[in-house]
C-alpha cells in the first residue's frame, strides 16, 4: 500500500487527510462513529480567549451546490477547552490542530501562547478569514499589514507549528502566502468559506440572522483548486488544501496541484465517514496506479 | 447511534401530503425510544445534500422495522416521497435524549399535524394511557388518531377550520382537560408556538412539560452548532444543541 505520512510543516501527520475547523466540534461526536486516530489529524472548531455565544439563529441555509453558515465561531474559550476537551483529544494518538481567532492580535498571540506546550497540540491554525464575525475574522484576513502583524505576533507567542488560514475573498492569495512565510508561518491552509447571501422572496427578509454567511460544500471545489494551485507557485511552505472535498479525486486534486494534506469539511454533515472514505479512495487510487508515496504525487500537475 | 444503510420496504400514503415510510433498520430498530430521531441521507438527491431529520415514529426491534411519519414541505421531502421500494437509505439514529416515561399522573400528548410522530412511539412505550390532545389547520392534518384510540387512548381534536373535531388551536381542549384538575404529565411535539403555548400551561398548573423542538440540523451528532436553543441551568442560561442535548425538553428548561 502507498506510504501515506506527511509532514505538514513540522506536524507528523500518518495520513493527509484532516477535518475541517467548524466541522468536526472538539472531536467528541464523531468518535462515536469512527476512531478518530484513523485520521492524520484532527482539526477542532475556532477558540478564542474567552467564551463566545456565536450568532443567532437561522445560522445556516442549504443552497444548489452547497450551504451557506453563520455559526458565528460559538465556542467554550480558551480555558474551558484546555480543561474540558483537550484531555479526550490527548489520548485520541492522533494530532490535534486548533483553531484559534481574537478581536486583536494581541488575543490571538494570547490564545497561542496559553497552547503552547498543552499535551496533545500539535499545531494552531490562524483563523483570519471567519466571514461570521463583526471584528476579527475577515478584517485581518484580507488587509496584508494586519495579516502579517496577526501572524508575526502568534509566531512570537508560541513554539507550535502554525498555518494562518487564507481567506478565498482577495484578488490574489499569492500575496498572504508570501507574507505569511515571511512572518514566520510553518505552513498555510486555503481556502475558508466563500462570504455569501440566501434570501427569501416571499418574506424579503434574508434567510439568515447575521444576514450574510460563509459559502461551503461541493460547489467551492473549482475555486479552492485555484487558489491552492495559485498558492502552490510561491509557496515555500507545505499547504493545507480545503474546499467541497467529497471524493478521493476532490482531494487528489489538491495534491496534484501541491498541497501537502487536505481537510473534508461540509462532506462530514452529509456522510459522517466521509473523512475516512475519502483516505481510503486516495490510498486506493495511489495503489492502482503504482504511486508508492502520497508525496510523491504532490504538485504533478503538467502544463505542458 | 450508527450509520446504517436501511432498505425501504414501503411508502403508507395517509392524508394530503402525508406518509409513512417503513424501513429494515434493525440496529436503530432495537436501540430507539420514543422523543428519538433519525438523520436521513436521501439517496436522489444531488450527493452534496445535507441529511433530513425525522422523528421516530415507531420502532420494531423484533422485526427490524423503523417508522417515518412525515410530510412533503420541501425538496428533500419531494425526493423521499418519490423513492422505490427496495431503496437503500443511509440512516443515522437513534439521536437524542429521549421523553422520560414516568409520569406523574396522566399523560397528556398533545401533538400538531406530523408532531404526532413521536406522540405514537411515546403512547406505546408509557406504562399508563392517556389523552391525545391533536390539532392542525383542517381535518386532513389530524393523522392516526384510530391507532391512539384502538390502543385505548383518548383523543381531543381541535382544528383551525372546524372540518374536525372542535374549532380553534389544540390548547383550548388541553385547557379543558387542565382544569378538571386531574394530576397530569405534558408530552408536545408540533411547531414553536403550540410548544410554547403548552410550556406555559404546564408552568401555570404546576407539572411537568416534555416538549420535542424541531430545528432545522445539519450535522445531526452535536458538532455544527446549527440547531442551538437558549436553556436554563442550575449555573446559568447556557445554549443547548437540540440534536444531542435535546430534542426533549423540560418547559422550565426553555428561554423562548
Amino acid at each position: 500500500m502507498a506510504q501515506m505520512a506527511v509532514n505538514l510543516g513540522g506536524i507528523a501527520m500518518k495520513n493527509p487527510v484532516t477535518v475541517a475547523s467548524g466541522t468536526f466540534g472538539y472531536g467528541q461526536e464523531y468518535a462515536q462513529l469512527f476512531d478518530l486516530a484513523r485520521l492524520g489529524a484532527v482539526t477542532v472548531k475556532g477558540i478564542r480567549a474567552c467564551a463566545w455565544p456565536g450568532n443567532p439563529l437561522p445560522r445556516h441555509t442549504e443552497v444548489p451546490g452547497g450551504m451557506i453558515n453563520a455559526i458565528g465561531l460559538q465556542g467554550p474559550g480558551v480555558e474551558a477547552f484546555v480543561r474540558d476537551d483537550m484531555p479526550f483529544l490527548a489520548e485520541r494518538n492522533v494530532p490535534t490542530i486548533v483553531n484559534i481567532w481574537g478581536t486583536s492580535a494581541e488575543e490571538y498571540a494570547e490564545v497561542a501562547a496559553r497552547l503552547d506546550g498543552v499535551p496533545g497540540v500539535s499545531g494552531l491554525e490562524l483563523n483570519v478569514s471567519c466571514p461570521n464575525v463583526k471584528e476579527g475574522g475577515a478584517s485581518f484576513g484580507t488587509r496584508l499589514d494586519t495579516f502579517t502583524d496577526v501572524v508575526r505576533r502568534v509566531r512570537a507567542a508560541t513554539r507550535l507549528p502554525i498555518l494562518p488560514k487564507l481567506a478565498p475573498n482577495v484578488p490574489d492569495v499569492r500575496p498572504f502566502v508570501q507574507a505569511a512565510q515571511d512572518a514566520g508561518a510553518d505552513a498555510i491552509s486555503l481556502i475558508n468559506t466563500l462570504p455569501a447571501m440566501a434570501v427569501d422572496i416571499e418574506t424579503r427578509r434574508p434567510i439568515l440572522a447575521n444576514r450574510v454567511g460563509g459559502l461551503s460544500g461541493a460547489g467551492i471545489h473549482p475555486i479552492a483548486l485555484k487558489h491552492v494551485w495559485e498558492a502552490a507557485q510561491v509557496a515555500t511552505v507545505p499547504i493545507l488544501a480545503m474546499g467541497g472535498i467529497f471524493s478521493a479525486k476532490d482531494a487528489l486534486d489538491f495534491i496534484l496541484v501541491g498541497a501537502t494534506a487536505v481537510a473534508v469539511g461540509t462532506a462530514t454533515f452529509v456522510d459522517p465517514l466521509a473523512p475516512i472514505r475519502v483516505l481510503e479512495g486516495m490510498e486506493r487510487w495511489l495503489d492502482d496506479h503504482g504511486i508508492a508515496d502520497v508525496n510523491d504525487f504532490r504538485g504533478t500537475l503538467r502544463l505542458e | 447511534m450508527q450509520d446504517v444503510a436501511a432498505k425501504l420496504i414501503s411508502i403508507r400514503p395517509l392524508a394530503q401530503g402525508y406518509s409513512v415510510l417503513t424501513l429494515e433498520a434493525p440496529a436503530i430498530a432495537a436501540e430507539a425510544s420514543p422523543g428519538q430521531f433519525v438523520h436521513v441521507r436521501i439517496p436522489t438527491l444531488e450527493a452534496s445534500r445535507l441529511r433530513r431529520p425525522f422523528s421516530i415514529y415507531d420502532a420494531d426491534p423484533a422485526t427490524g422495522r423503523l417508522f417515518v411519519l412525515y410530510k412533503v414541505v420541501g425538496l428533500g421531502t419531494r425526493h423521499l416521497a418519490a423513492l422505490l421500494e427496495g431503496t437503500a437509505l443511509q440512516v443515522l439514529g437513534p439521536i437524542g435524549t429521549p421523553f422520560p416515561l414516568t409520569p406523574e399522573g396522566t399523560p397528556y400528548l398533545v401533538g400538531g399535524g406530523y408532531g404526532v410522530a413521536p406522540l405514537w412511539f411515546l403512547a406505546t412505550r408509557l406504562p399508563r394511557k392517556g389523552i391525545l390532545f391533536v390539532g392542525g389547520r383542517t381535518a386532513a392534518d389530524i393523522l392516526e388518531t384510530e391507532r391512539f384510540r384502538e390502543a385505548g387512548w383518548e383523543v381531543r381534536i381541535a382544528t383551525q377550520d372546524g372540518s374536525l373535531g372542535t374549532q380553534g388551536l389544540v390548547t383550548a381542549p388541553l385547557d379543558v382537560a387542565l382544569n378538571e384538575g386531574q394530576k397530569a404529565e405534558l408530552y408536545a411535539c408540533g411547531p414553536d408556538g403550540m410548544l410554547r403555548a403548552v410550556g406555559e400551561r404546564a408552568i401555570r398548573h404546576g407539572i411537568k412539560g416534555w416538549l420535542s423542538l424541531d430545528k432545522h440540523m445539519v450535522c445531526g451528532v452535536g458538532a455544527c452548532l446549527a440547531c442551538v436553543q437558549r436553556v436554563r441551568t442550575s449555573e446559568g442560561e447556557r445554549l443547548a444543541r437540540v440534536c444531542v442535548d435535546g430534542p426533549i425538553f423540560e418547559a422550565r428548561e426553555i428561554v423562548w
